[in-house]
C-alpha cells in the first residue's frame, strides 16, 4: 500500500554541549596584525565576563556531522509534497539562492552611500513595480519582514488616513474562517476585533456585513481567497459597502497564489494589502523563516507608507526621508532585502504569462485532489474551491479517528501532513494545499495515500491513532513539554 | 516552464479528470468583473543563466572592492564555510515551521541548541526562537513589559540604535504607550542616569537601553537596573553587536535582553534578512512573544523537542497573543547557531578580543569624542565628516556614519567600525585622510 517510502537508518546524535570537550576547536582566526589588547584594561575588569560556560567546544569534522545527521530527520520540500493549506510550500528554485548571495549585494551595507548601493535600490524598485502589476495596487512597501509583519504595516496604514479625516474609528471586521495573525494585528493596532460569522456556504455574509459596518468600523480583514480556498464573489459588493460608510478593505494576501495573473485585488476594491514572499513567491521557508511581507496600497494610503521610499532622481535612485505623513518605520533598514532578491528571481524566471501559468497549476493540483477524494472524506463546503481544498474528519470521527490521528497517518506514506484543524469554522479540518509545483505522479501517490487511510479509518482506526509509525521520533509529549517547560539544556 | 512539472498531457488528463475542457474554466466562478483579461504586463520568464547575470549587472552597480569601517548595527565579519554548507542542505532550507514535532526534529534540536547558548551568552533563563530582527525586538519587549508590570510608560535611552527607536516610535503610537527618551553623558557617550532618574516614575514599565550603544560604549547595565528596580520598572537590554558577548560582562542584571545577530554569520546583505532574539528571565517566560522549542519525550521514552507553550500565539490566542509574529527567521538563526558552534567557547573570545583590539589600534590614530568604554565601533571627531568620506571614497574606502543625520550635537562626528576583517592597511590608510 506504502509505495513512495520505505525504511532507512538515521544517525542518533546528542546535543553539541553533550558532544563538547575542552579544547576542541572548528575555527582558526588569522594572526592579529596589531598589538593585543588587554580586554581588562580596555573594557575594565567589572565589564569583561568570564568564560561562557557551557558553551560547546567541538571539532570542525564533528560540527558538520552533527548539523547533517539532524538535517535528516527533517521532512522537506526537497523530500516531497508538503501540503499544508494556507503555507503555499512551492519548490524553492536554487537559483535564487545562488543569486541573493552575490557578493556585491550579499555584502551590502545598509548605510553605505546611495550612489554605491544603486543595484540594490533598482532590485527593490523593479520589484515594487512588479507586485504593484500584480496586485492591481498604486504603490507598494517592501519593509515588513513577514506577513504578520505586513498586516500590522497595513493596518497602521489605515488609521493613519482614518485619522487624517478626522477619527480613527475603534473596531476592525473579522470573519470567523481569519487567520488568527489577523485579530493579533488588530489588537496591536489598537483595535478591537468584532468577528463576523461565514455564511452557511462559507463565504463572507454580505448582509451581515452591511448591519455591522458603521462609522465605528475602520476596516474588514479578510482573505481572499478565503481560509476554506473559496473566492469571495461578493468582494465588490462588500468594497462598496465599506467604502460608502468610510471604512477601508484589508486583504489578507496569503492565498496570493490562487489569483496571480488571473484576477488582481486592486481591481475588486482592495484599499491595502500584504503578500507573503515566502509563500507566492517562493522563498524558502526555512524552518519558520525569514519571509517578507510587502504591502500594497491604493493612492489614497501612498502618503502614509513607512520612510524611507524609493525615489527615481534624475539617472539615479535616492532615498526620500522627508513624508510628514508616513507611519514611521517598521523595521530598521529597508526590508528584508536577501529575501526581496529571492522573489524578484522568481518573478524573472515566471515572467508575466509564466505566472499565471503557475496559478492555474495550482488551482488545477487542487481542484483535482478534491475530486479525487470527495467519495471519501467530507467535504463541508461544496462551493468550487481554488488553490487549497478544505474537508472534514466527520466520516472518520465516527471510527474514532480525528484529523490529527489521520495526519500523523500521512507521515508514514511519505508525506508531510496537511494543516490541521484549520480553518476554525470547519469542524475537525483537513486543509489541503498542493501548489503548483507538484507533478501528476505525486498528486496522485498522495491521494493513493489518502484513499488508503480512509480506508484504514474503517478497518484499522488504531493504527492510526498510534501513528506514524516510521518515524525515528513517534508522537511526542506536547503536553509534558508545555507543563513543565525545559527550553534549554542544562548540565546533569 | 522548469518549476511546473507537468506534461501537457498530464494536465490535460488532469483536466478531464476534472470534468473541464480548457484550463480557464476552473476559474469560470469567479465574477467577470474581477477577471484580469489582459497578460501582466511583465517581461517573459527567462533561462537561469540571464537571472545570473540579471544580479551580476546589479550587483556591478553596488561598491566593489571598497574597505568599509561601517558598523552602526550591521557589522562585517567572516562568514565560516560550515554556515552556509548547513543552511543550504534542502532539509533546514525548505521545510516548513516544525509543528510536526516527528518528522521535524532537525530543526527543533537546533533551536532548542539555540535558545540555550543565547542563554549562556546573555545570562538570561529563557531565549526565544527569533524575531523578525533587532530593531522589532525592541517594541516587542516594551510591549512585554507593559503586560508584565500593568504599567504603561516606557523610558528609551537615546543612546539605542537611532532606527530601533523609530521602530518603537511606531508601535508604541497606537497603543497608550508613552514613549519618553533620556540622553547620554556627552563626554563618556554613556547613559545621563540623572536624566534616567529624573524621567522615571512609577508607571514606568520599562527602560530600555543598549550596551554596547550605538556608540559602541560599553554601558552602565548594572546602574541602570538599580534604578528601574528601584521604581518597579523592569529593564530591557539591546545588542546590537553579538561579538561583544564573547568578552563583554553579559547583561545579567536585565530582565530582557533584545538583540541582534547579524553579526554571526548573517551578512549585511543590504539590511535583512537578519535574525533578532528575546531572553528574559523565568518570571517572564508566559509574556514572551514567538516561538519556542521544548524538551519532551516521545511514546517510546526518547527525548523529542517540540513547539511549547503555544497558548502565548497568535493562532491559538487570536487577539488577546502575546504578539501577533508568526514567521520568524529560522534558517537565519541557524545561521547563528552554526557560527556559535564552529567558534565554540574559546573561538568567540578570541574573535571578540580581536575586534576590541583593531578598534583600539584604529582608535589610538583618531580623535575619539567620548571617553567611555567601547568595544569595536568608536565614534571620531571629524570636521567635517561628509567631506572626509568624500576624500575616503577616492581612496576606495567607504569611512564612518557621519552622525548629523541622527544626533545634530554630533554633527562634527562619525561612527567607525573595526572587525577582525579590518586590515591595518586599511586602518592606516583611513588614518591618514582623516588626520
Amino acid at each position: 500500500m506504502i509505495d513512495k517510502v520505505r525504511e532507512h537508518l538515521s544517525q542518533n546524535e546528542p546535543l553539541l554541549f553533550e558532544r563538547s570537550s575542552p579544547g576542541k576547536r572548528a575555527y582558526q582566526l588569522p594572526a592579529l596584525e596589531v598589538p593585543a589588547v588587554d580586554p581588562a584594561e580596555a573594557l575594565g575588569a567589572e565589564n569583561v565576563r568570564p568564560e561562557i560556560e557551557g558553551f560547546p567546544e567541538v571539532s570542525e569534522v564533528e560540527a558538520i556531522r552533527h548539523f547533517t545527521r539532524l538535517s535528516t530527520w527533517n521532512y522537506a520540500i526537497d523530500h516531497g509534497m508538503y501540503p499544508l493549506g494556507s503555507c503555499t510550500m512551492k519548490y524553492n528554485p536554487r537559483i535564487n539562492e545562488l543569486v541573493a548571495r552575490t557578493e556585491a549585494l550579499a555584502w551590502a551595507h545598509p548605510y553605505q552611500p546611495e550612489a554605491l548601493a544603486q543595484g540594490c535600490m533598482e532590485v527593490m524598485a523593479r520589484l515594487e513595480a512588479a507586485l504593484a502589476e500584480i496586485t492591481g495596487m498604486d504603490a507598494v512597501t517592501l519593509q515588513p519582514a513577514a506577513g504578520a509583519h505586513g498586516e500590522l504595516t497595513g493596518i497602521l496604514l489605515i488609521r493613519a488616513l482614518l485619522q487624517q479625516r478626522g477619527n480613527p474609528r475603534r473596531k476592525i471586521l473579522i470573519p470567523d474562517s481569519a487567520h488568527g495573525t489577523n485579530p493579533a494585528t488588530a489588537a496591536i493596532a489598537g483595535y478591537a476585533v468584532e468577528n463576523i460569522k461565514s455564511s452557511e456556504s462559507g463565504v463572507l455574509d454580505v448582509a451581515a456585513l452591511e448591519q455591522l459596518v458603521t462609522e465605528d468600523v475602520a476596516a474588514l480583514m479578510v482573505t481572499n481567497p478565503n481560509t476554506l480556498g473559496v473566492f469571495e464573489e461578493n468582494i465588490i459588493h462588500a468594497a462598496e459597502i465599506l467604502h460608502a460608510k468610510g471604512a477601508m478593505l484589508y486583504m489578507d494576501g496569503a492565498n496570493m497564489n490562487a489569483l496571480v495573473g488571473i484576477a488582481r485585488p486592486g481591481d475588486f476594491g482592495v484599499d491595502v494589502m500584504h503578500l507573503n514572499l515566502h509563500k507566492t513567491f517562493s522563498t524558502p521557508h526555512g524552518g519558520g523563516g525569514p519571509g517578507a511581507g510587502p504591502v500594497a496600497v491604493k493612492a489614497a494610503l501612498e502618503p502614509f507608507l513607512p520612510a524611507p521610499r524609493l525615489k527615481r532622481s534624475g539617472k539615479r535612485w535616492t532615498y526620500d526621508y522627508k513624508r510628514k505623513h508616513s507611519i514611521g518605520r517598521v523595521k530598521a533598514f529597508y526590508g528584508n532585502f536577501g529575501v526581496l532578491v529571492r522573489a524578484l528571481a522568481y518573478i524573472l524566471a515566471h515572467g508575466g504569462p509564466g505566472l499565471r501559468n503557475a496559478t492555474v497549476d495550482a488551482v488545477l493540483n487542487a481542484v483535482y485532489i478534491r475530486k479525487k477524494l470527495e467519495p471519501y472524506y467530507d467535504l463541508p463546503y461544496p462551493a468550487p474551491n481554488m488553490h487549497e481544498v478544505v474537508f472534514s474528519d466527520e466520516r472518520q470521527a465516527r471510527h474514532g479517528v480525528r484529523t490529527g490521528d489521520l495526519a500523523k497517518r500521512l507521515i508514514d506514506y511519505g508525506f508531510h501532513p496537511y494543516t490541521v484543524s484549520f480553518p476554525l469554522i470547519v469542524h475537525g479540518a483537513l486543509m489541503i494545499e498542493p501548489t503548483e509545483t507538484e507533478g501528476k505522479m505525486e498528486i496522485d501517490q498522495f491521494i493513493d495515500a489518502m484513499i488508503s487511510i480512509a480506508h484504514e479509518a474503517e478497518t484499522d482506526p488504531h493504527i492510526i491513532k498510534t501513528a506514524p509509525h516510521g518515524t525515528r521520533t513517534s508522537r511526542v509529549d506536547e503536553v509534558a513539554a508545555a507543563r513543565r517547560p525545559v527550553l534549554r539544556w542544562k548540565p546533569a | 516552464m522548469r518549476y511546473l512539472p507537468k506534461s501537457d498531457s498530464e494536465r490535460r488528463a488532469m483536466l478531464e479528470a476534472c470534468g473541464v475542457a480548457e484550463a480557464d474554466e476552473l476559474f469560470a466562478h469567479l465574477p467577470e468583473a474581477v477577471r484580469l483579461r489582459r497578460p501582466l504586463a511583465l517581461d517573459p520568464g527567462i533561462s537561469e543563466y540571464e537571472i545570473v547575470q540579471y544580479f551580476r549587472d546589479r550587483a556591478a552597480e553596488n561598491a566593489n572592492g571598497y574597505a568599509s569601517f561601517l558598523g552602526a548595527g550591521v557589522y562585517r565579519h567572516y562568514r565560516p564555510v560550515l554556515v552556509d554548507t548547513v543552511v543550504a542542505r534542502g532539509e533546514f532550507l525548505t521545510s516548513y515551521t516544525p509543528y510536526q514535532a516527528e518528522i521535524s526534529q532537525g530543526t527543533l534540536t537546533a533551536i532548542f541548541e539555540f535558545q540555550t547558548m543565547l542563554c549562556q551568552l546573555t545570562g538570561m533563563d529563557v531565549a526565544n526562537a527569533s524575531m523578525y530582527d533587532g530593531s522589532t525586538a525592541v517594541p516587542e519587549a516594551a510591549m512585554m513589559a507593559v503586560r508584565a508590570t500593568g504599567k504603561g510608560r516606557v523610558l528609551i535611552a537615546r543612546s539605542v540604535h537611532p532606527e530601533y527607536r523609530e521602530v518603537l516610535h511606531t508601535y508604541a503610537r497606537h497603543q497608550g504607550m508613552p514613549v519618553t527618551e533620556f540622553g547620554f553623558v556627552p563626554e563618556a557617550g554613556t547613559i545621563d542616569l540623572e536624566d534616567l532618574d529624573r524621567k522615571l516614575d512609577g508607571l514606568t514599565a520599562a527602560v530600555i537601553i543598549q550596551s554596547p550603544n550605538f556608540f559602541g560604549i560599553v554601558d552602565q547595565v548594572k546602574a541602570a537596573a538599580e534604578l528601574a528596580h528601584s521604581k518597579g520598572a523592569l529593564l530591557i537590554v539591546v545588542f546590537t553587536e553579538a561579538v561583544s558577548l564573547g568578552i563583554v560582562e553579559p547583561p545579567v542584571d536585565a530582565d530582557i535582553v533584545a538583540g541582534e545577530l547579524q553579526s554571526f554569520a548573517i551578512s549585511p546583505s543590504y539590511g535583512g534578512p537578519y535574525a533578532g532574539i528575546l531572553a528574559v528571565k523565568e518570571k517572564l517566560i508566559r509574556q514572551m512573544p514567538g516561538r519556542l522549542v521544548g524538551q519532551s519525550t516521545d511514546t517510546h521514552g526518547n527525548r523529542a523537542f517540540c513547539l511549547t507553550l503555544a497558548t502565548r500565539e497568535q493562532h491559538i490566542r487570536r487577539e488577546k497573543a502575546t504578539s501577533n509574529i508568526c514567521t520568524n527567521q529560522a534558517l537565519i538563526a541557524l545561521m547563528a547557531t552554526v557560527f556559535m558552534t564552529v567558534y565554540g567557547k574559546e573561538g568567540l573570545r578570541e574573535l571578540a578580543v580581536q575586534n576590541l583590539s583593531k578598534a583600539h589600534y584604529l582608535a589610538g590614530k583618531l580623535a575619539p569624542r567620548f571617553c567611555g568604554k567601547f568595544f569595536n565601533e568608536l565614534v571620531a571627531r571629524v570636521d567635517d565628516p561628509d567631506a572626509a568620506n568624500k576624500a575616503l571614497l577616492k581612496k576606495k574606502i567607504i569611512g564612518g556614519l557621519p552622525l548629523g543625520r541622527f544626533y545634530p550635537e554630533l554633527s562634527d562626528s562619525m561612527l567607525l567600525c573595526a572587525t577582525e576583517m579590518t586590515t591595518r592597511a586599511e586602518m592606516d590608510a583611513l588614518a591618514e585622510v582623516l588626520a
